[in-house]
C-alpha cells in the first residue's frame, strides 16, 4: 500500500522523524487554518501518488491567507496525470540550505537490505545513478545486525554529507531504518532530506509504501486503507477478499492462482484481446467465490466477454462447476462466459457444466487455455 | 534420483492439527511420502488419524520430534504470524530441508529469517515460504501438490526437472508433460515471495548434477531478477537442454499481481528483459505454458 506524501510524515512522526509543522486540508477553508497553525509563509502541496506534482502546478508557496486561499482553490480538484487532486498538505515553509537523498529497501537479489544515500538529493535518485554513480552510497545491511549509529555516520561522511549535516543525517537514518523494519515499510524514502541554514536536518518530503503482509500487526494502518486509492471495482472486489486489479480492456478473467491469472491475461493479449481485470480467485475455488467474482466482473461495463481459467490441482473441477452452475443462478451476467477448465476432476467438472442446461450464448467451454482465449476475444472483439 | 527429497525422505508436519497441515499432511502421506509424525505445541502425546488405518503421532517441539522419529525434513503449514517461529524451530532442531507453504508471511520477517538460517543454520535448505513444495513423483510430495498430475519418471529416461515461481503454474507443467508421457525427476515451486529460501540457482545446480534429470523446465514470473540471475548461472553452468515460460508479460507496471514478490517497477523486472537474458542463455522460451510444454516435448525427442 502506497501512502499519500502527508500520510507517509505522519507515520515518520511516529518514530521520531522530524517533519515541516502543517496539515492536511480537503478544503480552501482548512486550507487557510492549517497555514494559520503552521506559521506562514506555507508550501500548499496537492495530495497525489504520482510523481512531477511541482512542474503540473501542483506545489505553490504562499505568505499570507489570501494567497493559500488562490492556491489552494486552484490545485483542489486538479486534474495531475489522470489522479484527481482531492486533498492538499499545507506546511511551514523551511529554509533551504542542502538537499541530500536517504531511502531503505529490499535488495531482493542480494536479500538485504539496501541504504541509498546521496548528498545530491532533490531530484529524481534514478537521474544522478544515471549521471553520477559515484554520488550515490550504496550500503547493504544485514537484517539480523540492524544499523548501528556508528555505521550510518559512516555512510553520511562517505556519501560527502556536508560536515555540520552529518550527526543530523546519521540520527536520521537509523530512526528511517526503524520505521522501515519495525513499521514494515517496503520502501521508505526521504527526497529531499534538508539541511537548514540553523544546521538541522528534517525530512522535506516523505514516500512511503507499506507491506500488506504485515497489515496483522499494524492496526494503525487502518485509517491509511480508508484513503486509499481504489477504483469501485477494485473496492468491491477487496470486501470479498479477492485478488483484484482493474485494467482497460473488455475480456474478464477469473483464474486460481496469481501466476495463471498473470499467464491468462498474457494469453488474452497474446491472440489479438485485452484483459478487463486480474482476478485470482484462489486455490478454493468454491460456489461463493465464484459467485463473488463473477458479481465483480459484471460490474465493470467494458466487459464483453468472461474467461474462466481454472487448473485443478487441490481445487477440484467438479467443484468449481458446481460453483459456476450456483453462481448463474445468483448473478445476471452481462457478457457470456468462455471456460476452460483442465487438471484435477476436470472431466467431471465439464460433464456438470454440458448437463446443467445453460445456453450457450452464456457459457461455452474450451479444452485448452489458448482456444478459449480465442473464443473469449472473438466475443469481445465482436469477430465471432 | 531425484533433487532434495526421495523415497528415504522422513518428513514431519509443524502444524499437523490445523486445517491445512491435516489435509495436505495427510495427502502427502497417501502418496507414500513417509510422514513420520506432526508438531503442534501443547498437543505433544496425541495423534492425527490416518483415513486408511493407523495414526501419526504428535509432538510438542520440532527437537521431539526429531528424536523420536528421525526425520530430516519437515513441512510447516502454520498462519504467518507463526512462521518464521516455526522455521527456525525446525533449524534449531537440526532439520536440513524446510518446506514452507505459508502465504502473507511480512517480508521483514523473511529476510531475517533467510539471513538467520544463512548465518546460523548453513546446513538446511528452506523451500519456499509462499510456495506449493516438491514432488519427486513415485517417491515423496511435501506440500500443496496433487501428486496424480506428475509423471512418474523412467529408469531409462529421458525425464525433465521443473523449476517454478508460480503455483498453478508448477501444476501445469506438470500436467503438459503428463499429457505428453514425459516423466518428471523432481519438480520444485520456490514461491513467490520477495526472499524465497530457495531460488532458481539452487535448482538448477542441483538439476544439473542429477544423472536422472536430463532437461529442464523453468517458469518465472515478472518482477526482481532472480530469472535474470539464473541466465548467467545457466550460461556458465547448465549443459542439460532448458525450456522456459515467464508470466506478466501484458502486467500492469507498480501493481503487486498477486504475488508479493511480482511487481514490475522503474522498467525493471519486466517479463521479456527475463525472455530476452534466458534466450541469450540458450533457453528455448516459451509465449505461454503450453508452448513452453511443446518446446520441451520437442527437446525430449532429440534426447
Amino acid at each position: 500500500m502506497d501512502l499519500f506524501e502527508y500520510q507517509g510524515k505522519q507515520y515518520f512522526a511516529r518514530f521520531d522523524i522530524p517533519v515541516s509543522p502543517g496539515d492536511v486540508a480537503y478544503t480552501v477553508d482548512e486550507a487557510v487554518a492549517a497555514a494559520e497553525a503552521a506559521g506562514y509563509p506555507v508550501v500548499v502541496k496537492a495530495q497525489v501518488q504520482v510523481g512531477g506534482r511541482g512542474k503540473a502546478g501542483g506545489i505553490k508557496l504562499a505568505d499570507n491567507a489570501d494567497e493559500v486561499r488562490l492556491h489552494a482553490g486552484n490545485i483542489i480538484g486538479m486534474d495531475i496525470k489522470g489522479h484527481l487532486v482531492k486533498r492538499v498538505w499545507v506546511e511551514h515553509a523551511s529554509d533551504i540550505e542542502k538537499e541530500y537523498y536517504a531511502s531503505y529497501s529490499l535488495d531482493r537479489a542480494a536479500k538485504k537490505h539496501l541504504l541509498m544515500l546521496s548528498a545530491q538529493g532533490g531530484v529524481e535518485i534514478e537521474a544522478v545513478a544515471e549521471t553520477d554513480p559515484d554520488a550515490i552510497v550504496m550500503l547493504h545491511i544485514d537484517p539480523v545486525d540492524g544499523l548501528p549509529l556508528a555505521i550510518a555516520r559512516d555512510a553520511a561522511v562517505r556519501a560527502k554529507i556536508d560536515a555540520e549535516a552529518v550527526d543530523g543525517v546519521a540520527d536520521m537514518l537509523v530512526k528511517l531504518y526503524r520505521c522501515f523494519t519495525e513499521g514494515d515499510c517496503d520502501l521508505a524514502e526521504i527526497n529531499p532530506l534538508i539541511l537548514r541554514p540553523d544546521g538541522g536536518v528534517h525530512a522535506l518530503d516523505a514516500k512511503v509504501s507499506l507491506d500488506n503482509n504485515a497489515a496483522f500487526r499494524h492496526p494503525e494502518w487502518d485509517e491509511f486503507r480508508a484513503t486509499e486509492e481504489l477504483d469501485e471495482r477494485e473496492q468491491m472486489a477487496r470486501t470479498h477478499d479477492l485478488q483484484y486489479i482493474g485494467l482497460d480492456g473488455t475480456v474478464g478473467i477469473i483464474a486460481n492462482g496469481a501466476g495463471l491469472a498473470m499467464s491468462t491475461l498474457d494469453v488474452v493479449n497474446q491472440v489479438g484481446g485485452s484483459a478487463a481485470n486480474f482476478l485470482d480467485i484462489g486455490g478454493g475455488a468454491n460456489a461463493d467465490m465464484m459467485a463473488a467474482a463473477l458479481g465483480v466482473i459484471n460490474f465493470d461495463e467494458n466487459v464483453k466477454s468472461i474467461f474462466i481459467n481454472i487448473f485443478g490441482g487441490i481445487t477440484r473441477g467438479e467443484e468449481v462447476a458446481k460453483g459456476i452452475v450456483e453462481a448463474l443462478g445468483r448473478v445476471e451476467l452481462r457478457a457470456p462466459i468462455v471456460i476452460r477448465l483442465d487438471g484435477t476432476n476436470a472431466e467431471e467438472g465439464r460433464a456438470i457444466l454440458a448437463n446443467a442446461g445453460i445456453p450457450e450464448s452464456t457459457l461455452i467451454s474450451k479444452p485448452t487455455m489458448l482456444e478459449a482465449a480465442r473464443a473469449a476475444v472473438a466475443i469481445a472483439n465482436g469477430t465471432n | 534420483m531425484a533433487i532434495f527429497v526421495n523415497e528415504h525422505t522422513k518428513v514431519i508436519v509443524q502444524g499437523l492439527t490445523g486445517g491445512q497441515g491435516k489435509y495436505h499432511g495427510l495427502r502427502n502421506q497417501a502418496y507414500g511420502t513417509q510422514v513420520v509424525g506432526g508438531v503442534t505445541p501443547g498437543k505433544g502425546g496425541t495423534d492425527v488419524a490416518i483415513p486408511e488405518g493407523g495414526s501419526i503421532p504428535v509432538f510438542n517441539t520440532v527437537a521431539e520430534a526429531v528424536a523420536a522419529t528421525g526425520a530430516t525434513a519437515s513441512f510447516i503449514a502454520v498462519p504467518p504470524k507463526a512462521a518464521s517461529a516455526a522455521i527456525l524451530e525446525a533449524a534449531a532442531a537440526g532439520i536440513g530441508f524446510i518446506v514452507c507453504i505459508t502465504e502473507g508471511i511480512p517480508a521483514q520477517d523473511e529476510a531475517k529469517v533467510f539471513n538467520t538460517l544463512l548465518r546460523e543454520y548453513p546446513n538446511t535448505r528452506l523451500l519456499g515460504p509462499n510456495c506449493p513444495g516438491i514432488i519427486s513423483p513415485g517417491k515423496c510430495n511435501i506440500g500443496i501438490t496433487a501428486g496424480e498430475i506428475a509423471q512418474v519418471p523412467t529408469a531409462s529416461g529421458p525425464n525433465v526437472g521443473i523449476v517454478s515461481r508460480s503455483g498453478t503454474l508448477t501444476y501445469q507443467a506438470l500436467y503438459e508433460l503428463k499429457q505428453r508421457g514425459i516423466g518428471v525427476s523432481t519438480c520444485v515451486g520456490i514461491g513467490g515471495d520477495p526472499v524465497p529460501g530457495t531460488n532458481f540457482i539452487d535448482c538448477l545446480r542441483e538439476f544439473q548434477n542429477d544423472p536422472e534429470t536430463h532437461a529442464i523446465i523453468m517458469i518465472g514470473e515478472i518482477g526482481g531478477s532472480a530469472e535474470e540471475e539464473a541466465a548467467e548461472f545457466i550460461k556458465a553452468n547448465v549443459t542439460k537442454p532448458m525450456s522456459a515460460y515467464i508470466a506478466g508479460v501484458t502486467a500492469p507496471e507498480g501493481k503487486k499481481m498477486g504475488h508479493a514478490g511480482a511487481i514490475t517497477s522503474g522498467g525493471k523486472g519486466t517479463a521479456q528483459g527475463k525472455m530476452d537474458a534466458l534466450r541469450a542463455a540458450g533457453v528455448k522460451v516459451g509465449l505461454n505454458p503450453t508452448e513452453a510444454g511443446d518446446l520441451m516435448a520437442q527437446i525430449v525427442a532429440t534426447l
